[in-house]
């Protein structure tokens, strides 16, 4: 590799975008080069320089007010479309049997969805300062107990920082109308909410990932408990992330 | 969601209508709302005027809200950073058309700082790089060409993938990644100019 390739694939290398051949390629070049070295050191300095100074924007409030104002209300929803199917299903009783079959399996489908897009609602309004967690700590000897008497069944809190996930802490959330626990963790920049809840099944289901707005979600059940894992991070991290904790609460917790 | 007979729907339940376009705005407002910061940033960082940045960032939102239906993903912050892409190209083009604005643009802290004189000998490869406060690094970014700047503010401010650059700034990853390296080149440039300028 000559000097040339080397200065544009080393900002590649950088920013984690080089598959594993090229980077070894760049990085074989870098131990014979000390130059292409030497930039490569100082650019990933000048980056980290540019991110410790904070050089981010404040919208100003006033822009803010103005935006919110300018977005159709918020309103309590009186009709949901869960209301309006069950009317149908239960008021048409000449094709009850027929249909029931059938709108069960709608009202299934369309719940998922609506929970699933009430998890990410919960996730963005776990974004906004000062909400994201309830218990800060990275010790989940501190967290599991603060769900206690909080909640009907205290989640698993597993630390994972070992493993590149670093436990923060634990919120208390509301999805489907109902008290739901959160365990935040953190993937360098980015925010993993994982959120448990008690389900009537025992029966365990594996892992799907799913995007929903622009978020990903890996969601799986275990042990009569529902999980989302939630994330902007890429949906290969956000497996990893959960195949983690599933060994680990394996581990923890054997059969 | 299949919208195969929307309009029909519509008409025998107007209801479920009603709640979906609500419900719509409410999953725009969950998910827009918290990037508002991000967005003025990059606003800020493409238009180099706060005022302007505000206006911008306003017309944005209203824009992805009536587009929001058609959104189809993947992520969602990309999507509305092209928007404001858009939006901030229009201020621009609007700027070079109209004289007294073009002139009397040099208000903003990134049109301050034209050196009065500047180092030219070549700076050594291992000088080490002086930290330097938000204000300085906004300013040293502002003086980019607005191809560089883009690059800049999408990689190392907003820290999003080659790929999403690209699909923001609509060129192919290799260009991104070539203006990048251009981009970095400029800036450190312009950072150790800043450093041998101060005492």
């Amino acid at each position: 590799m000559t000097c040339d390739e080397a200065e544009i694939l080393l900002h590649a290398l950088l920013d984690g975008e080089l598959d594993a051949s090229h980077s070894r390629e760049v990085e074989a070049h870098l131990e014979t080069c000390p130059r292409c070295a030497a930039q490569l050191r100082a650019y990933r300095d000048m980056t980290s320089a540019i991110v410790a100074s904070e050089p981010h924007f404040a919208a100003p409030s006033a822009l803010r007010q103005r935006i919110a104002a300018a977005l159709p209300q918020p309103q309590p929803r009186a009709a949901s479309r869960r209301a309006v199917l069950k009317g149908f299903a239960f008021g048409s009783a000449l094709s009850a049997m027929a249909a029931t079959g059938i709108v069960v399996m709608v009202l299934r489908a369309d719940d998922e969805q609506r929970i699933m897009s009430e998890v990410v609602s919960a996730h963005l309004r776990s974004l906004q300062a000062g909400h994201l967690t309830d218990v800060l700590s990275s010790d989940q000897h501190t967290v599991k107990p603060w769900f206690n008497g909080r909640l009907d069944v205290s989640p698993p809190v597993i630390d994972l920082t070992a493993q590149g996930f670093t436990l923060i802490g634990g919120r208390l959330d509301y999805v489907d109308g109902r008290a739901i626990g959160a365990i935040v963790y953190r993937r360098r920049i980015h925010v993993i909410n994982l959120f448990v809840a008690q389900t009537a099944s025992s029966e365990r289901q594996a892992s799907k990932i799913e995007t929903v707005q622009g978020f990903n979600i890996r969601r799986w059940r275990d042990r009569g408990l529902n999980f989302w894992a939630v994330s902007d991070v890429a949906a290969d991290e956000l497996s990893e992330f959960g195949d983690k904790f599933e060994s680990a609460m394996r581990t923890a917790n054997p059969g | 969601m299949p919208r195969i007979g929307r309009s029909t729907i519509e008409k025998a339940t107007p209801v479920t209508a009603v709640d979906d376009d609500l419900d719509q705005a409410r999953r725009f407002r969950d998910a827009a709302m918290p990037l508002l910061d991000d967005v003025y940033t990059l606003a800020r960082y493409l238009l180099r005027d706060a005022n302007d940045a505000e206006d911008a960032v306003q017309e944005c939102y209203l824009r992805a809200l009536k587009h929001f239906h058609s959104y189809r993903g993947p992520a969602f912050k990309p999507w509305l950073f092209a928007i404001l892409r858009n939006v901030c190209n229009a201020e621009h083009a609007r700027r070079a058309t109209s004289p007294t604005t073009a002139i009397d643009d040099r208000h903003d802290e990134a049109e301050r700082a034209a050196p009065l004189w500047q180092e030219t000998e070549a700076t050594p490869e291992v000088q080490l790089l002086r930290r330097f406060d938000a204000a300085t690094i906004r300013r040293l970014v502002a003086e980019l060409e607005p191809a560089f700047r883009e690059a800049i503010v999408l990689r190392e401010i907003h820290h999003l993938s080659y790929r999403e650059i690209a699909d923001i700034v609509a060129a192919p990853v290799g260009t991104v990644m070539s203006r990048l390296s251009r981009a970095r080149a400029l800036l450190r440039a312009a950072w150790t100019a800043e450093q041998e300028r101060m005492p």
